[in-house]
């Protein structure tokens, strides 16, 4: 039951990007479409659950004043077998994902989950922690670009549905602030009912 | 001529927030007033350009030689990370007054994806020393830019009145869509 709570806490109630507003960069940079916030979630899933279980295990070998630039090189090495796999075998989203592949290294997310969790618990809930919160992750992102890639072109994990072009306003940089913003008053709005 | 280019383009057509969406973290949180949107704006400035130049060296004169390009990532956060520890033991020494001002800003600059952000910009599109740091610092300004204009709305909006469920973050979002919205007139300007 605990660790069941422990992997739920990511989903909504702590929800990395709706309720605590952390890796909002990639949030807004990637998801023009479904397919790539869902690309760039499980990206993120990645890193984060093998960070956090890697920083677990080291935890105690690592004095505490080097910590964060300890973890930073931890993350980076994650972050580098990401961008080289998908670079290899899924080269279109590698492209779409651009610049923000080497920026997973500094999501706020992955660095406060090592920091505030995974330095001080288990390997076994570090894991559910960082899986709880990538789950979470990708979902923001791939509801997120969803959303966008809906209202924008009309299509749904790249099935068309109208003719022609949609508000192309939400495919570009505006769009994406704003989608964001309703989103989260949409999650508050939950937030509220289920507590 | 090139370099008046390499700025206006990065301040108002890819302006780095509101177009590239990089830095989006302080552009959120530190924007509540203008007072500390400027102190944020001289340390990522500082850092930015600092961070682009010793980056750019660094790949260009070992990593590229060695064929070790794959470690770009890795190298390029950790100089940034002591970077920026070295920038703060400087300023403690030399500058007091500007420490003060700055100081509670930098431990936060370590986790802007606008410096490693840029620094990465900077080596892929291949421009020269000199190029890269005027791009840095275009790209600095135009962070400020977006920054400090955004706080001064949200100081005005703080005596709005604004619907219960929109307080807080989810209007400052809409008006970062209104503003990337104006941003836009800008395309095609460069």
């Amino acid at each position: 039951m605990n660790q069941w709570n422990n992997f739920s806490k990511g989903i909504l109630k702590e929800n990395a990007v709706l309720v605590l507003f952390l890796g909002l960069c990639p949030t807004l940079g990637v998801t023009t479409s479904a397919v790539n916030g869902l690309g760039m979630g499980l990206a993120t899933t990645f890193v984060l659950v093998m960070s956090n279980l890697v920083v677990s295990l080291v935890k105690n070998a690592i004095p505490d004043k080097v910590r964060i630039p300890a973890f930073i090189v931890i993350i980076a090495a994650f972050v580098t077998v990401v961008e080289l796999v998908m670079k290899a075998y899924i080269p279109s989203l590698f492209d779409a994902l651009g610049l923000f592949i080497p920026l997973i290294v500094v999501n706020c997310v992955v660095l406060g989950r090592a920091e505030a969790f995974a330095s001080k618990n288990n390997v076994v809930s570090s894991i559910i922690d960082g899986l709880g919160m990538g789950v979470g992750f990708a979902l923001a992102l791939t509801v997120l670009g969803g959303v966008r890639e809906i209202l924008g072109s009309g299509s749904i994990f790249g099935l068309s549905f109208i003719e022609g072009d949609g508000m192309l306003l939400f495919i570009l940089p505006p769009g994406a602030f704003l989608a964001l913003g309703y989103l989260i008053v949409l999650a508050n709005k939950l937030k509220e009912k289920t507590t | 001529m090139e370099y008046v280019l390499i700025i206006i383009a990065a301040v108002f057509v890819s302006n780095i927030v509101l177009n590239q969406f990089l830095g989006i973290c302080p552009f959120i949180g530190v924007s509540n007033k203008v007072e500390t949107a400027l102190g944020m704006t001289g340390a990522v400035t500082f850092v930015m350009v600092i961070a682009t130049l010793v980056t750019y060296i660094i790949y260009q004169y070992v990593l590229v030689p060695l064929d070790l390009t794959y470690l770009r990532t890795i190298t390029f956060i950790l100089v940034i990370a002591s970077l920026v520890q070295l920038v703060e033991i400087i300023l403690k020494k030399i500058s007091p007054p500007l420490y003060q001002a700055l100081g509670i800003f930098l431990p936060l600059i370590t986790t802007n994806c606008a410096v490693l952000g840029v620094a990465v910009l900077a080596v892929q599109q291949d421009f020269t020393l000199l190029g890269s740091t005027v791009f840095a610092i275009g790209n600095a300004l135009g962070f400020g830019l977006a920054l400090i204009t955004f706080s001064g709305i949200r100081e005005q909006l703080d005596m709005m009145n604004v619907p219960k469920g929109m307080k807080g973050v989810p209007i400052a979002f809409i008006v970062a869509g209104l503003m990337a919205m104006a941003f836009m007139g800008f395309a095609g300007l460069v």
